[in-house]
């Protein structure tokens, strides 16, 4: 048989942009990750890890992946999962293996970083699969009881026991498979009356069991009509809605998740004896001792104990420019130390000011985003006591007029069942599922589905500045100004530093030599001896010039006794902040910037832009009054940031957004992501959240004109089960066709 | 209409079958990654999903 190689010539992953290698040349300034913590070992000694994969994008990086890392020594077998780009590998040997396996990876052109298991949410996966058994059940037993039904109401010749038989057939399918299908909402129906609350799976766990019960005694006494095949297809539809919603909680959380994965990291920990032991940074303990090299991620929240270096903290304070700090100084978990290895102590939460307030920050507006209630819990609150008051008054109604108990109840029941919510229960996650998807394909990651409907009511838009307009990241800016020569020359000496403007400066040069006996001094420059001659690239001071406009955004290199050269740099903002922007202006939106950063670079960054309403050197607690103020005046407020510094305001807002590499408090208080280096998600997130919402509001219209048509019938005992089977599926199938429109 | 008798057993038992091989599908890990495996028909070589050790 012939086997199709599978290459990655047509794969995207090819296409790197001039940004994605500038993000990798930022990334490497990040120290590699010790992976030993993340390996298990089984009973038999065998090893195992499991990796999340970046940059696979096709069934050939897949194979690929696979048979390269199977081919590496002591392999047993790589497998890896395209839909949640994790790959597992088994190795016999050694657990230090694990690095050499990501080393193979990332020469394949792959990121490649260890998952911790323990983040995996194995609860909603098996809710998952048992919805999905669920409404298999239900599917099957909805099929074959309308096979029976259909016999039933086309027979009007069909003899008694045949009559008899096939509601025997239906009933004996139809009982165990209500008994297993029906569970996720008798489960919820009973936990909300013991918390004496109703919930929409009152009246559906009522309806179902009615029917049930009623049908059965029918059947017993041999009269004409059953309900078996309405009580599991209301069943199978809503269990359709909640596997779709359940789906999608799923994969929003497994999206974050990975996110919170790839930024995962090791830390040095130094040991009673002076060892030192790289463990995960989950595992650190308050007041352990730490060692964080030169190059590496602050692992969680520190104070220094000695040594003092350069550290970039715009993660924490959206300052792009680094800052020195020495014992006794903080660091949050995300800033990066750029110059000499420091001693530090793991701080609680409690022990820092700065740190306690903005979590309390963060809760406080959490918890009035809690109180937000979706639009079909709304109706559903409004709808359930309407649904028991309209069958209880059949049920009286048919009894005053001298019915049977038998018509009042049949009829009581046919109310509760046809106004069973298929509509609501369908129709809100049939939307949500499909206009996530769609985000999903633009690179915006939706947390929740009432993110969306949040999102659906914004009119005011809010930017963080550092990490969120612009890369976070000094750009050379004037480099033709500078020769080339003058540039190779910087650069030799700029490849060998983490500084950020030193590496602004590589990036913008390329790969090339370094020169040897560098000599780096912390906050001021570099030097050291080419062809005899001396070259300092610095601060205007470290080359003893008077001149300077602005010694934060500017270096000069010197060569010899030649004439300094001057270095411009900037925090650019991204690529399509510019479109982005106007885009949201033109739509309506109000725009403003509130940033941390000094007035200067602030309005500079507006001016880029066209924003017009901006603050500089705004605290957390400023933004978080800035975004109070706007929505006492009746604005839905928009917030996109990055820093730790935005999270209490992320959390306040009435919707809020993260770039993917913001910190891990922001991710977590923000509704949606956007990923990669792009700010155009933004505007897409927000139209297609008001399409959807447009969508979910046509929907429960159309449920309420249903109920406004079937509901009298009902009650006036003009419905007979196969009325109900058409309303139901007929319905249903409006919304959801209705749902599918989003996709064009 | 006695076939019915014995033709509407055999139809359930046969939708049975159905239903079981589904629960089966489920269970051997067909739904964990719908993207990898449209792919993984057309390699020659395939192997269990589930390692065996873990069973």
């Amino acid at each position: 048989m012939a086997e199709i190689i599978f290459d990655d010539s047509g794969c995207p992953s090819g296409q790197s942009t001039p940004q994605d290698i500038a993000r990798q040349e930022a990334g490497s300034t990040v120290a590699a990750q010790d992976l030993t913590p993340y390996v298990q070992t089984r009973a038999n000694g065998d090893h195992s890890i499991d990796l999340m994969i970046s940059g696979a994008h096709c069934a050939g990086c897949m194979a690929k992946i696979e048979r390269e890392t199977a081919a590496l020594p002591g392999m047993k077998g790589a497998r890896m999962n395209l839909s949640t780009m994790r790959l597992n590998v088994q190795w016999k040997g050694k657990d230090t293996t694990a690095s050499s396996i990501v080393a193979r990876l990332e020469e394949l052109g792959y990121g490649a970083k260890a998952f911790d298991m323990e983040l995996e949410p194995l609860e909603n996966k098996k809710e998952l699969n048992g919805l999905l058994k669920a409404m298999a059940v239900a599917g099957f037993a909805t099929v074959n009881i309308m096979l029976f039904s259909v016999a039933v109401w086309a027979g009007a010749d069909m003899g008694e026991n045949t009559h008899n038989y096939m509601h025997w057939a239906s009933a004996a399918i139809a009982l165990p498979a209500v008994a297993y299908a029906g569970r996720p909402f008798f489960r919820s129906a009973w936990s909300a009356l013991k918390n004496k609350t109703t919930n929409m799976d009152v009246p559906i766990s009522l309806a179902v069991l009615l029917a049930c019960t009623l049908s059965m005694y029918e059947t017993i006494h041999g009269n004409p009509d059953t309900y078996f095949d309405a009580a599991v297809m209301l069943l199978f539809l809503l269990l359709i809605g909640r596997y779709l919603d359940a789906r999608l909680r799923l994969k929003t959380g497994e999206s974050a998740q990975r996110l919170a994965a790839m930024q995962a990291s090791t830390a040095s920990l130094i040991s009673e004896s002076g060892d030192i032991v790289s463990v995960q940074a989950s595992m650190i303990k308050p007041g352990d001792k730490l060692l964080i090299a030169a190059g590496e991620r602050v692992p969680v929240d520190v104070e220094i104990i000695s040594g003092t270096s350069e550290i970039d903290t715009s993660i924490a304070t959206g300052e792009a420019l680094p800052v020195t700090s020495g014992p006794g100084g903080k660091l949050y978990s995300g800033m990066i130390n750029l110059g000499a290895p420091l001693t530090a102590r793991a701080l609680s939460i409690s022990s820092d000011s700065f740190l306690s307030e903005i979590s309390q920050l963060v809760e406080a507006g959490e918890q009035k985003k809690g109180k937000f209630v979706r639009i079909a819990d709304r109706a559903a609150r409004a709808y359930v006591p309407v649904v028991h008051t309209l069958a209880a008054l059949t049920f009286i109604g048919w009894l005053l007029v001298g019915g049977e108990l038998r018509t009042a109840s049949l009829n009581a029941i046919a109310v509760l069942i046809i106004t069973c919510p298929c509509a609501l229960g369908l129709a809100v996650p049939a939307v949500q599922i499909v206009a996530s998807g769609r985000l999903f394909k633009k690179g915006v990651l939706i947390k929740s589905g009432d993110a969306l409907e949040r999102l659906s009511k914004v009119d005011t838009v809010v930017f963080d500045k550092t990490g969120t307009l612009t890369l976070g990241r000094m750009q050379l800016t004037n480099t033709k100004d500078i020769s080339p020569k003058n540039l190779e020359a910087a650069a030799m000496l700029a490849r060998s530093s983490r500084h950020p403007i030193a590496r602004a400066v590589a990036v913008a040069a390329g790969n090339g030599p370094m020169a040897t006996n560098i000599k780096e001094i912390s906050a001021k420059g570099l030097s050291t001896i080419i062809d005899n001659k001396p070259i300092k690239f610095g601060s205007a001071d470290f080359l003893g010039i008077k001149n300077a406009k602005n010694s934060q955004t500017e270096s000069w290199l010197q060569i010899g006794k030649a004439k300094p050269v001057r270095f411009a740099f900037k925090d650019t903002p991204r690529i399509d902040a510019k479109d982005t922007v106007a885009n949201l202006l033109t739509s309506g939106y109000g725009v403003e910037l509130l940033t941390g950063d000094k007035r200067a670079m602030a309005s500079e960054t507006a001016d880029a832009l066209g924003i017009e309403n901006w603050q500089a050197e705004v605290s957390p607690k400023d933004k978080l009054a800035r975004l109070e103020t706007l929505a006492s005046e009746g604005r839905f407020t928009l917030m996109i940031g990055d820093g730790i510094n935005d999270a209490p305001a992320l959390a306040s807002a009435y919707a809020s957004a993260s770039p993917a590499g913001a910190a891990d408090v922001s991710r977590a208080a923000a509704d949606i992501i956007l990923q990669g280096d792009k700010l155009s998600g933004l505007t897409t997130a927000v139209s297609v959240a008001k399409q959807a919402q447009r969508r979910v509001v046509e929907n429960l219209s159309l449920a309420v004109i249903y109920n406004m048509i079937a509901v009298p019938l009902a009650i006036f005992g003009f419905v007979n089960p196969l009325f109900a089977a058409l309303a139901m599926s007929g319905s249903s199938i409006i919304v959801t066709l209705n749902a599918l429109r989003l996709n064009r | 209409m006695t076939s019915l008798l014995w033709l509407m057993p055999i139809a359930i038992f046969l939708g049975l079958v159905g239903l079981i091989s589904f629960f089966w599908s489920v269970r051997s890990g067909q739904y964990e990654d719908p993207e990898g495996n449209a792919a993984r028909i057309l390699f020659s070589e395939d192997k269990p999903i589930i390692d065996e050790e873990d069973e």
